[in-house]
């Protein structure tokens, strides 16, 4: 059984806003092919104000789809249409105190429907922007034709090239014999063969240029072997390599900043969507990995939340 | 509230007398079964009455085609992997759509290498087509792997007469009898059969201890070669404790395989036909007239499998579902796809399994708190409206697919 959390529970025994609005002017139907689940949203959206008035749903699903459903009725009533669109699918998942990563999709179907809902209501046609296929990495609830897609686009050619431009297999890595899978089917399309040993493409974004480069990279043990960094020269690198998956997790909604530097422990803060977000853990352990491989030492990243006491009480009187 | 276990399929509940059975050779009788000392003492007569007791309950001529592995799983791969290891010039492997993920991807994986797997497709109540079968026959055929009964919806595959097709063909039959065994009887001397799966924790024995049955003079090549353990053909050092409770609950099977097909069974039909008769647009999976007596598979329309086993679980009852969610891969139960089930109704498949353990009053909770989950759930959904699913309900809700 899925370790569901109390409020996708509650959400899913007593379902908020169960059935079909009455004279709804908004109708928004979408469903995951790949987990047969399907919802329609309907709302009542005032035509001056364009506030969603009262939002109603049909779920056919699992629990968490219909934990998913209820939630966002709940989160987008009472809002306009504008503000609604803002809503991310990780917002649906924060609300229910996050989904397991298999069930990540339900909140994107949430999604969706609200998008596929406004759409209805402006008289435009919603067009789906993503094929969902197999999950692959389940770290980082990266799927298959995501990663497909990632090998055709930017020619990548090993594993390590996949992690470091969508993440998959950057966790616990044991999908790694599926992207392998997944690089060999797509290498032989394009006339090429896989090879394991091959040397990775630069990485998507460039930065700590020195140590990012593949060979330094191939042999990440000569990095090391410069001598220990000094902490600035530390801090410095880190924050290079926060700076280069920024992106990534801004377009998830998040952002992460370093909070403090204790030896070996970075102490970081994981905001916006990141901030309570199931995922934080393995981001957190994503980023730790990236760190250990440019600074070529042991790094541990730590919350900030939990770094000890008597650091934040110096932090706290010197702001005082 | 007393909580009913219906997920015998799944895996079951270990006796108590195989417990028992059991306890001594953790700490008492714990010595190698090797060894030559007091601690080992009776330990190799103890395997050797497991290996009599599991003979029997399969009908095999002699103990020594019974071999002690780790479970089902471990067994299939032993046997597939030993056929096409003594038969390198046969590159082709017959085997069904509806098989456990033991034998399928298992067989997807050696496609890889180059076998030519064939897949032989199931009807809407899940049998196969023989004349089919017989087509694919052939000397390019390492072996033919069909699974007894079917784990979702315990539709049994004629295997004793397949077997005898393959032999007549000259080519190596196993069966993943992983379900059946204990359930219904057998009688493998009397048959064809090569070679046969069985695992231990779906027969009131713990996890962790399987068989795989090898007919005397079949070729065979091991999969972990080491130590002498099983003559050779598995190496490690024994699961005594778990080859003694195996051995404990075949005994227990044996005796109660009348049970199973009267008694068993009975609570299964008076579920079924109760479920069926009050609750409208659901029905039973599978082929009806030819099922293991413990299982029952019913599709429930427009709703989805795992929300209602949610509900079952707060209701104390215990089941499980085809449904794509309740499987970590997100697809669809491929038993369901095979048997061509509508999407609607394949996500709302909910499997009850008996064991001799239940009782009829387990039957009568089920039947008390089942229509009013269905009801509720279907409230939800958006291919029902009041007392009935809405007209053409594909028509009628085509949301746009990611």
């Amino acid at each position: 059984m899925w370790d569901y959390s109390d409020k996708v529970k509650e959400h899913f025994f007593n379902p908020k806003n169960a059935g079909a609005v009455a004279n709804a002017n908004a109708i928004g139907e979408v469903g995951s092919i790949s987990c047969g689940d399907a919802l329609r949203l309907t709302l009542r959206v005032n035509e001056d104000t364009e506030v969603i008035e009262e939002a109603g749903f049909q779920t056919f699903g699992c629990g968490s789809a219909i934990a998913s459903s209820s939630v966002l009725t709940e989160i987008i009533k009472g809002m306009t249409l504008d503000d609604a669109l803002k809503v991310t699918n990780n917002d649906i998942a924060a609300e229910l105190d996050g989904l397991p990563p298999e069930k990540m999709h339900c909140s994107v179907m949430g999604r969706e429907a609200l998008q596929a809902a406004v759409a209805n209501y402006r008289g435009e046609e919603w067009r789906d922007d993503h094929e969902e296929g197999a999950l692959v990495c389940k770290c980082f609830a990266i799927d298959a034709v995501m990663i497909e897609e990632m090998v055709w686009a930017n020619k990548l050619r090993t594993v390590e090239d996949v992690t470091n431009y969508t993440k998959a297999g950057g966790g616990c890595a044991a999908c790694h014999e599926d992207i392998e899978a997944i690089l060999e089917k797509v290498l032989k399309e394009r006339g090429e063969t896989f090879d394991p040993n091959a040397a990775p493409i630069a990485k998507p974004i460039v930065a700590a240029a020195d140590c990012m480069d593949a060979g330094a990279r191939a042999t990440h043990g000569a990095v090391a072997a410069k001598g220990p960094l000094t902490n600035l020269q530390r801090i410095k690198k880190i924050e290079e390599v926060l700076n280069s998956l920024r992106p990534q997790l801004m377009a998830d909604g998040g952002d992460v900043e370093l909070v403090e530097v204790v030896g070996n422990t970075a102490y970081v803060n994981m905001t916006g969507a990141c901030n309570g977000c199931q995922m934080a853990a393995m981001t957190i352990a994503g980023i730790q990995q990236r760190l250990m491989e440019v600074l070529g030492e042991f790094i541990k990243v730590v919350p900030a939340s939990q770094m000890p006491a008597p650091l934040v009480n110096i932090q706290e009187a010197s702001h005082a | 509230m007393r909580d009913i276990y219906l997920d015998n399929n799944a895996t079951t509940k270990v006796d108590h007398a195989v417990v028992d059975a059991m306890l001594p050779f953790f700490t008492e009788q714990f010595g190698n079964p090797s060894s030559i000392h007091r601690f080992a003492d009776g330990v190799a007569r103890a395997i050797k009455k497991a290996r009599g007791q599991v003979q029997e309950l399969l009908g095999a001529e002699l103990d020594s085609e019974i071999i002690f592995t780790s479970c089902g799983t471990e067994s299939d791969s032993t046997a597939i992997l030993s056929a096409i290891k003594a038969q390198p010039n046969r590159k082709e492997i017959i085997t069904t759509a509806v098989e456990h993920p033991a034998i399928l991807n298992l067989c997807e994986n050696l496609e890889k290498e180059g076998y030519t797997i064939h897949r032989m497709p199931v009807d809407k109540c899940g049998r196969l087509n023989l004349e089919a079968y017989k087509n694919l026959l052939s000397e390019q055929v390492a072996i033919v792997s069909v699974m007894w009964a079917n784990n979702e919806t315990g539709t049994l595959f004629p295997v004793v007469e397949m077997a005898e097709l393959a032999h007549a063909a000259g080519v190596m039959f196993h069966t993943d009898a992983v379900q059946a065994v204990g359930k219904i009887p057998m009688m493998l001397q009397d048959t064809k059969i090569d070679m046969l799966s069985l695992s231990g924790h779906k027969l009131h024995a713990p996890k962790g201890i399987g068989v795989l049955y090898l007919r005397r003079g079949t070729r065979f090549r091991p999969l972990l070669r080491g130590g002498h353990q099983e003559r050779g053909r598995r190496a490690g050092t024994e699961n005594t404790a778990s080859i003694v409770g195996l051995g404990k609950a075949c005994e227990l099977a044996m005796e109660h395989m009348e049970f199973e097909n009267t008694q068993v069974k009975a609570m299964r039909d008076r579920l079924e036909r109760g479920i069926t008769e009050q609750i409208p647009h659901c029905f039973i999976t599978g082929d009806l007239t030819n099922r293991l007596p413990n299982t029952t598979d019913i599709a429930f329309e427009y709703i989805e499998g795992e929300a209602i086993l949610m509900l079952l679980n707060k209701a104390g009852i215990a089941a499980s579902s085809g449904s794509a969610c309740t499987s970590g891969s997100l697809e669809p139960s491929h038993v369901m796809r095979a048997m061509d089930i509508p999407y609607t109704a394949a996500h709302g498949t909910i499997r009850f399994s008996f064991s001799r353990y239940n009782t009829m009053s387990d039957v009568d909770e089920v039947l008390k708190v089942m229509p009013g989950i269905a009801a509720n759930l279907r409230k939800l959904s958006p291919y029902w409206d009041g007392d009935g699913p809405v007209a053409n309900p594909e028509q009628a809700f085509q949301p746009t697919y990611a």
